[in-house]
């Protein structure tokens, strides 16, 4: 390391003071930058890492505080600084980029005035003048295209991406020191997250920053950073070159880590520790052999779902003689799809966000009316009854739904035990209090939920058990098919690997058949037999889930298979 | 937001049941906020005073005496007397039950209107939403003490009627804030979880939706108490409300005014601080109750 870090932590805790007492979120972390040095801080939920940044920037809510250790960046001590001087560190020579871009951009003000604004706070020297201009050549660095017209947008009128972009280009219109990045790219999609992240390591180059990317994904840490410091609750368990760390890790939770993290290559059973994957793989019981040439469980036929384009804009543009825009009436979310499912069958629907994936599940689910087309459950034509008729009916209870937000899909008002059990309470047979104890005790055990916590409410609970309860809901009334709307996209990779496991189990023992609907084709090759790549509303390939990932044949799905950063494969 | 769940299981005491849990939230936030467990303690009083006023008060409280009429706060007559020599002090008390019922009464009426129609309204949309919005919008369109004049005038001078005016004066208030809360939540996971799970939508209304919405309706319950009081007071105040000689705070107030004038302030004051305390009381409540009943600050 050269003479002086840009930033060096030394010995940092960090302290909260809770209802329960004082919570040590952080304890004694050692952390330095170099500059030019782009750091990764890799680690689950509750690992501290997010605190770790907030107390760099002094930026921890009322209940926080300092407790020991020291932060000194480029000489200044962070901890001793005035809030005047924090507030001139911040924005200028430190800046921040958030998860939700969405969230930080004010939504009711003009992309470029936001810019203005920063332009204005903490560059004196400039002309008023000129802040345009420069707010221009902000957004032209994140290569956004059309600036100039981009200068004028407001949020909701930029994707996901564009508005991350707009962040970076807020966060760097100062040219600052250090930028951190608070998982930068969660929740947006494979290939625009590459697109976010090369941007990102390209700017740290070109104006000689330094970077830290907070991360909960090792192959996102290893393919974009020079160093990686690994942290679990609170505590740093390992810093390593990136290269090293994945060549050679030493500490066991950075091998648990890597060994969680979806990749080419491994099976199901790899993710999990050593010991619990050999145990799994014998306990589990053979799978239900699908007969063949049966007909199919679930038949989709030329679906199709179209809404109507409207909103005020068209009304507007027809008041003021305006041309409307030369655009079709309608728009097809889902534009005439067509496959199947069979008994027993797991089958992966990917896409990214906006291809019509999800809007196809709420048609199977009953949720939604389709516009035209056959949706044929077990020889039944379900398509043909309204979804508001569909709730009461008993084939409610054969296929059912397992949620992409585990906290959102339970009712905060319910504990666990009566989420669990409201299904069998509404279309089961099982009447009385003790029966129903008993059944939700034996869904329970099936999901590996300890029977103590069937009494807590969400909240009480952490993102793994919610998920368990979540499918414990789903499979209550013993389903056919269940569909899974990435269901562990909101778990850490450790937790993701048993839910998925947990889910391959069950199949296998209920005999239930999936779809699975996700963005990630890493996660769906490991659970589904079959996998769907969807685009625009249409299906693009569709074939084995190894045929597709090993020898994809539709460019978008190319483009997909390479967006994802992938660490290099540990050593056993 | 996975950054907020917790790694560990936490390793706190075991969960208690339903009941104890409410009252250890109760004693927490009593203890939290010396705010919270002042109001509650005043609310306490009022209650015993509502509920045991007329059998402790020293003096029948509508006997008159015109021996000792317009006295002066002593220590046989606390609140002194008024022009009919009846003890002032028993009247506040006794009049406590008759205007906590009405603000009770009220509330719970406007509940179930407003309520339950903005829910509705909230969570159907399309018709029921215009019709329930336009309700609302046509009685926000008066002054509201003016339409609820105009409805005791119409109806009658009756203890129900107060109760039913006060209930749609405030119906906007409900309508609007529960419609709010529950089209915040029609398409919340749960809410389709609920679907899948055979529920109807009626069901889903009444046993998913409401509850969630209850913190903050018990809030609005308790913020409106107090305006029922006032409003009740309000009408008796100008004759429209209870008829004397019953006892009610605002009658007493009204007929204590032409006497504030000639020096004998007590007729006024005292009714009308009773009347001052119970409405700062419900006011204060409000933040109090919504954190006890809210789950999630239950951990």
């Amino acid at each position: 390391m050269t003479a002086q870090p840009l930033l060096d932590v030394q010995d940092l805790t960090v302290e909260f003071s809770t209802r329960r007492g004082i919570v040590k979120a952080v304890q004694h972390v050692n952390i330095s930058v170099a500059k030019g040095e782009t750091l990764a801080i890799v680690g689950e939920s509750g690992s501290g890492k997010s605190v770790t940044s907030y107390a760099v920037m002094r930026i921890l809510d009322r209940a926080g505080k300092i407790a020991e250790g020291s932060v000194m960046f480029s000489g200044i001590d962070v901890k001793a600084a005035t809030e005047g001087q924090m507030r001139d560190l911040r924005g200028r020579e430190v800046s921040m980029i958030f998860q939700n871009p969405r969230a930080a951009l004010n939504p009711i003000r003009k992309v470029g005035d936001q810019i203005e604004d920063v332009l204005r706070t903490h560059v004196q020297q400039a002309m008023v003048s000129d802040h345009g201009e420069k707010a221009i050549e902000a957004l032209e660095q994140v290569k956004i295209a059309r600036p100039r017209e981009r200068y004028h947008a407001y949020p909701f009128e930029l994707s996901g991406g564009m508005c991350q972009r707009v962040v970076i280009a807020l966060a760097l219109a100062c040219n600052p020191q250090l930028l951190i990045a608070d998982e930068p790219t969660t929740g947006l999609d494979v290939t625009t997250q590459k697109a976010v992240m090369d941007l990102i390591v390209e700017l740290t180059k070109r104006k000689a920053m330094s970077t830290i990317l907070i991360t909960h994904d090792l192959g996102l840490a290893a393919a974009y950073c020079d160093r990686v410091v690994v942290m679990e609750k609170g505590r740093v368990v390992e810093t390593a070159k990136a290269a090293d760390i994945f060549a050679n890790p030493q500490h066991p939770y950075t091998k648990k880590l890597m060994r969680a993290t979806p990749r080419l290559g491994v099976s199901l059973r790899d993710l999990l520790p050593e010991e619990e994957g050999a145990a799994a793989a014998e306990s589990a019981p053979a799978a239900v052999a699908s007969a063949e040439g049966q007909k199919p469980l679930l038949l989709i036929e030329k679906l199709v779902k179209e809404y109507p384009r409207q909103g005020a804009t068209a009304t507007l543009g027809k008041l003021f003689g305006r041309k409307p825009p030369v655009e079709p009436d309608v728009f097809r979310a889902v534009d005439g799809i067509s496959f199947s499912i069979g008994h027993g069958e797991s089958v992966g629907l990917v896409g990214e966000s906006g291809c019509g994936k999800s809007t196809t599940s709420m048609m199977v689910m009953r949720l939604l009316d389709q516009t035209s087309g056959l949706i044929q459950f077990d020889g039944e034509d379900i398509g043909a009854i309204a979804p508001a008729s569909f709730a009461r009916l008993p084939q409610r209870s054969r296929i059912q739904m397992v949620f992409q937000d585990p906290t959102d899909s339970l009712n905060p008002r319910f504990t666990a035990a009566r989420a669990i059990v409201d299904p069998i309470m509404q279309l089961g047979d099982i009447k009385g209090r003790d029966a129903l104890r008993a059944r939700c005790e034996e869904l329970a055990t099936m999901v590996g939920l300890p029977h103590n916590l069937l009494d807590r409410f969400p909240h009480q609970l952490s993102g793994g058990q919610k998920a368990r309860v979540g499918i414990a809901r789903a499979i209550a009334l013993h389903p056919k098919l269940v569909i899974l709307d990435e269901p562990t996209a909101a778990l850490d990779v450790s937790v993701q690997a048993v839910v998925l496991n947990l889910l391959q189990d069950l199949k296998a023992r209920l005999g239930m058949s999936y779809l699975f609907v996700s963005h990630d084709l890493n996660v769906v090759r490991l659970l589904c037999d079959r996998v769907i790549v969807m685009r625009t509303g249409r299906i693009v390939e569709e074939g084995s889930s190894e045929r597709v990932l090993s020898d994809p044949q539709d460019d978008y799905t190319k483009e997909l298979l390479t967006a994802i950063p992938h660490p290099p494969l540990p050593v056993h | 937001m996975s950054s907020v769940a917790p790694a560990v299981e936490p390793a706190g005491p075991a969960r208690t049941s339903g009941l104890t849990a409410i009252l250890e939230q109760t004693r927490y936030v009593l203890g939290e906020n010396k705010v919270t467990g002042f109001s509650f303690a005043l609310l306490i009083v009022i209650l015993l005073a509502a509920v045991f006023g007329p059998y402790v008060v020293p003096y029948d409280p509508l006997a008159s005496d015109t021996a000792a009429a317009l006295k002066a706060p002593s220590a046989a007559h606390w609140f002194g007397t008024d022009q009919l020599g009846r003890d002032i002090f028993s009247r506040v008390v006794v009049a406590t039950r008759l205007d906590t019922f009405i603000a009770v009464a009220s509330v719970v009426l406007v509940f179930l209107m407003g309520g339950l129609a903005g829910i509705a309204a909230g969570y159907f949309g399309g018709w029921t939403d215009r019709i329930v919005g336009r309700i609302a919008d046509t009685i926000m369109a008066f002054p509201l003490f003016v339409l609820a004049m105009g409805i005791v005038a119409a109806l009658g001078n009756t203890v129900q009627n107060i109760i039913l005016a006060t209930a749609i004066v405030n119906f906007p208030l409900y309508a609007r804030v529960a419609r709010a809360e529950a089209n915040v939540r029609r398409n919340a996971g749960f809410v389709q979880a609920a679907r899948l799970s055979g529920n109807g939508e009626f069901r889903i209304l009444l046993m998913h939706i409401l509850p969630n919405i209850m913190p903050i309706m018990i809030v609005q319950m308790s913020l409106t108490m107090g305006y029922a009081i006032l409003n009740a007071a309000g009408l008796s105040f100008i004759g429209l409300g209870v008829r004397p000689p019953t006892a009610e705070w605002g009658i007493m107030v009204a007929e204590g005014a032409g006497f504030m004038v000639s020096g004998e302030w007590w007729i006024a004051l005292f009714p009308g601080l009773a009347l001052m305390i119970a409405v700062f009381c419900f006011n204060l409540l409000g933040d109090g109750l919504r954190d006890i009943v809210d789950p999630q600050r239950r951990t």
